[in-house]
């Protein structure tokens, strides 16, 4: 028997060991969120498992060489599928916990077994104090080895999914390798049943990790490109705030809602040919969604704005800002102007059931109608609610996803504005981390395009060069020849071409 | 809760009451049953000029089984939910929605557009089968190419009837169903079930069947082989206009056809006697008398008419000298059971899956003998928080299904309608804060073979003496429009005037 050989085991053990239980913990708070629960709790379970794993090693009586070896098996195909496992499961929301623990607690127990079976198999080599010194002094550098490879080296370059996989593989290596190792404590008719086995295991892992690609497109290597510095599951969605090199960006449910670095396209876009389009002073603006509080930001630029009203379904939405400081430092800490009052509410209900006086602008920033509690409120039915809270001359904007890579949907959302009596100017301009964006203009009386933005607002992108420009249309983001259907409450038909134009990116 | 069971059948004893001589009042037409009927021969006495008449209800209030309950979020049904978009046609039933300011015009053609927010909201219908939800009421997950087949070949049956047309021009399925060409070609499909007409076009499919069973235990709480083909082939084809096209839309809200009960109700509310429960009806030289309980004293009516708008098998008992000399045999007005409960719930159940398809009005498990549920604040775009499922449950399953289901406590009704919902929603528990449940000893009429174009219920139609019969029982369907119709009939018949208009094939189709 090799015992020098052994040690260097001891090390791939350890290091494996602490990379399951960093994953799962990372796992756990990207999609769960709550980082700090999410890593006290796996630490913990992980532990008390290992410590039981210990305690059982003592059941194991005869044959610890050729157990140990099928330990390592398991540890590699549990651990090795550990993440992209937990990334599947965690489609079916409510098992998601279950899965993780279970998974955690089976890998500790496995992991718990390796260490004191190993010291039995080397007790007969070395004499307890050396023993004793040298593997766990081994199994901590393992540990720090981990520790450090994980966050500087295996998330950044491999991703959860591979880095998983990989030591899933380096798991099953130490297992076949220990079938030589070992070889005079196994019989020869075992020893080549366990090599058998830890080929197929190795095989696995490496097809899985060839396929990763696949495997990572869940969430991972899109979504999670970036550290996450804010996740928070609300009643209503998953909000996630990234931080790369390019800024924050803000997601919900995955969809990408802002960068910071080119939000201000996006916002300018949305709220200032509103104001340019209404003639006379503008006091009251609505703003339905737009939780993050960016289009107040720009809103509250107009010094002739008295109030404000925000709806947003979301609490934890209209509380970003104060949860998350860099976010208040973002939108000019709207929230904090007199002018504004929030409310938290759905907006098809809250313009249904709600009196109020009516308003100059409205200002409609909705996530896109990828659902029908989304579709809802972009059907003439909402666009009719809203034509009621309005004054004659306002002026409202509406977000309409992307006429480029949803051009039906783009356009069913104006022909649905005109349906309910609107008159449109659609237009669209460019924000690089969303592509191509549309936005449709509309007023309740015919009215020519505004030509420039209004004077004496700051701002860092419209200008009087570019802002007539934005109302034209290229060719592949015109009105398709084929008859686009107004969206409705009951046929819901934007939902329906939403998800199919979208789905081609998914 | 459940209908006055108690106060129902001591109407059966056949005991005499005493009206005191000062309790008696006069009235030109006196109408029994606070139902649809009732309420729809009320509003058009009314309409027609008419202020001398009393409606008797049994309960506490009317609609019968539209009634509804009041909170929030929103209202909810105990029974009737929706109603289709009438037809052109249906001039009468078309002036109520008016009046009801639910209409916003009319297309190029004259067919109803109803405003938006009254027209049920998609997605109207899921289907909960082994773990998922899916879209639609149809179970399209999983069909097999010979399943396909099956559904398109009964499409194209259901087709050639929408535009089938019997020998005066009249459509084979139409409502109201009075409007129905009574050609033989048609009318013998009520001899045999649904079921065996199924079996007898080669229609094997499981899932095409279990889709029929439960359009037969929706629209008339029967199972397939309980059910007139006739009439399981009307709920397909009566509210298609045009082969191919699609089934008229539904107007619905969260409280169900209480809103129309509302309506109705407030537009003729000081004619209205509640809890009034009539014992005894009695054809006199000149007119009806009618003798009723109420808060322990008899009170009498002398009516001219008599509007029966109670349902149809009661006859003998309440009709003096009905049964010694029967017009048509009563009995054979046969209703079903069921028990409907309304789950009060703090929250929706999250979806379990990504992929599942979302809360819709109608949520219907595939593996159940119930109906599934509806979601009360769907119609009103809420959708979140605090919401009422009203669940539906058939009695058909079982044999003596209103004994059993007078013999089951609370309790029991519960246990059955939960234990169905948490296959679906396991969290469905933690979720419901209050369960209220309705029995319904008799609910709706069953279309069993041979009853819809049966000699009984041709014979209910002729007025016996000065009371004229006006009940959905009448039609052998339990429907909203059938009822209504049969209000208006009986109201323009006790002042001879012309007979509502029959509809569709009246009029020149397109």
């Amino acid at each position: 028997m090799r015992t020098p050989l052994l040690f260097l085991n001891v090390i791939i053990i350890a290091t494996c060991g602490l990379i399951y239980e960093l994953l799962a913990a990372t796992v756990s708070s990207y999609v769960l969120g709550d980082s700090v629960t999410q890593f006290s709790f796996i630490i913990g379970v992980y532990l008390s498992a290992m410590g039981l794993g210990s305690y059982l090693s003592r059941f194991v009586e005869k044959r610890v060489a050729e157990k140990f070896i099928d330990i390592e098996l398991a540890v590699a195909v549990i651990g090795g599928f550990s993440a992209p496992l937990l990334f599947l499961t965690f489609a079916y929301v409510s098992y998601f916990s279950i899965v993780l623990y279970t998974m955690v607690f089976a890998i500790g127990v496995l992991v718990g077994l390796e260490i004191p079976l190993l010291m039995r198999i080397l007790k007969d080599e070395l004499d307890f104090k050396e023993l004793v010194s040298r593997v766990l002094a081994l199994d901590y550098v393992g540990a720090l080895v981990a520790s450090l490879l994980f966050p500087i080296f295996l998330v950044p370059k491999l991703g959860l999914n591979r880095t998983s996989l990989l030591f899933g593989m380096l798991n099953a290596g130490v297992g076949i390798w220990a079938t030589w190792l070992l070889a005079p404590l196994v019989s020869d008719r075992k020893l080549l049943f366990l090599r058998i086995k830890g080929s197929i295991v190795l095989v696995l892992l490496a097809i899985a990790m060839i396929k990763a690609d696949r495997l990572t497109t869940l969430a991972e290597d899109g979504l999670f490109m970036d550290n996450i510095v804010y996740a928070k599951s609300s009643s209503y969605q998953r909000i996630v705030i990234t931080k790369g090199k390019t800024g924050h960006a803000l997601f919900l449910n995955g969809n990408l809602q802002f960068n910071s670095f080119d939000e201000y396209r996006y916002h300018e876009a949305l709220v200032h040919p509103a104001f340019a389009a209404h003639i006379g002073d503008v006091k009251r603006v609505l703003v339905l969604g737009g939780g993050d509080g960016l289009a107040l930001r720009e809103i509250l630029k107009y010094k002739s704005v008295e109030k404000v009203q925000l709806v947003d379904l979301d609490p934890a939405m209209t509380g970003l800002p104060k949860a998350f400081p860099p976010l208040a430092e973002l939108n000019h800490h709207s929230y904090d102007d007199p002018r504004v009052s929030v409310t938290n509410g759905d907006a098809f209900v809250w313009l249904d059931q709600t009196e109020t006086e009516a308003f100059d602008i409205a200002i409609v920033d909705f996530p896109d109608p990828n659902n029908f509690a989304l579709g809802k409120l972009y059907t003439t039915r909402f666009y009719n609610l809203l034509k009621k809270k309005l004054t004659p001359d306002a002026a409202v904007v509406i977000q309409c996803t992307s006429p480029l890579i949803a051009r039906r949907s783009y356009w069913s959302i104006i022909k649905t504005l005109e349906a309910a009596g609107f008159s449109v100017k659609p237009y669209q301009t460019t924000v690089p981390s969303f592509g191509v964006w549309g936005y449709a203009l509309a007023k309740l009386q015919p009215f020519d395009i505004p030509k420039h933005p209004a004077t004496g607002i700051d701002l860092k992108f419209l200008n009087d060069n570019s802002f007539a420009s934005m109302f034209e249309f290229p060719t592949d983001m015109t009105m398709p020849d084929e008859e686009i259907e107004i969206n409705r409450l009951d046929n819901q038909a934007l939902v329906r071409y939403y998800e199919t134009e979208w789905r081609r990116f998914e | 809760m459940g209908q006055s069971v108690a106060l129902g059948h001591v109407i059966r004893e056949g005991r005499s009451f005493e009206v005191p001589a000062d309790n008696w009042r006069s009235a030109k037409v006196g109408i029994i049953g606070g139902g649809v009927a009732g309420l729809s021969a009320a509003w058009k006495l009314k309409k027609l000029g008419v202020e001398d008449f009393v409606l008797l209800e049994l309960e506490k209030e009317t609609g019968g089984t539209s009634i509804s309950g009041s909170g929030q979020p929103v209202g909810y049904p105990w029974g009737a939910h929706y109603l289709p978009v009438p037809f052109r046609e249906n001039t009468e039933l078309i002036e109520l929605l008016a009046e009801m300011s639910l209409l916003e015009g009319r297309t190029i053609e004259g067919d109803l557009i109803v405003k938006e927010q009254y027209l049920c909201r998609d997605p109207e219908e899921r289907v909960f089968y082994k773990g998922r939800w899916y879209d639609g009421l149809y179970l399209h997950a999983g069909e097999s190419e010979d399943d396909k087949r099956q559904l398109a070949e009964f499409q194209k049956i259901v087709d050639t009837w929408v535009n089938w047309r019997g020998s005066q021009g009249r459509r084979a399925f139409v409502v109201p169903s009075a409007s129905c060409s009574d050609d033989g070609g048609a009318t013998g499909l009520d001899k045999l079930s649904f079921a065996e007409w199924l079996r007898q076009n080669g229609f094997t499919s499981e899932r095409l069947i279990w889709y029929c069973d439960y359009a037969c235990r929706d629209d008339y709480g029967l199972k397939l082989e309980q059910t007139s083909a006739w009439a399981g082939l009307f709920y397909f084809c009566s509210r298609v206009r045009k082969s191919g096209g699609e089934s008229q839309p539904f107007i619905t809200f969260p409280e169900g056809n209480g809103k129309f009960v509302h309506h109705l109700t407030n537009s003729v509310s000081d004619k209205i006697l509640r809890s009034h429960m009539v014992v005894s009806v009695v054809p006199t030289e000149k007119g009806v008398d009618v003798v009723c309980l109420t808060d322990g004293q008899v009170r009498g009516f002398h009516c001219e008419k008599l509007i029966y708008a109670s349902p149809i098998f009661t006859a003998p008992y309440v009709i003096r000298g009905f049964a010694d000399d029967a017009p048509f045999a009563a009995n054979a007005f046969q209703h079903n059971s069921w028990f409907v409960t309304n789950l009060f719930l703090k929250d929706r159940p999250k979806p379990r899956f990504s992929r599942d398809f979302p809360l819709a009005w109608d949520n219907v498990l595939y593996e159940s003998p119930s109906l599934g549920y509806v979601n009360a604040t769907h119609q009103k775009g809420i959708d979140y928080g605090p919401t009422v499922w009203t669940y539906y449950y058939p009695m058909c399953h079982e044999e003596n299904g209103r004994t059993k289901l007078f013999n089951y406590t609370w309790r029991d009704l519960a246990d059955v309608c939960m234990t169905d919902l948490a296959r679906a929603h396991p969290e469905i528990y933690e979720l419901t804060d209050r369960i209220d449940i309705m029995r319904w000893g008799h609910a709706m009429i069953s279309p069993r073979p041979g009853f819809i174009w049966g000699e009984q219920r041709r014979k209910a139609m002729e007025p016996y003496g000065n009371i004229h019969f006006a009940h959905t029982d009448l039609s052998g369907i339990a429907l909203f429009e059938e009822a209504f119709y049969h209000g208006l009939r009986a109201a323009s018949r006790v002042l001879n005037t012309e007979t509502p208009s029959r509809g569709a094939s009246e009029t020149k189709d397109e």
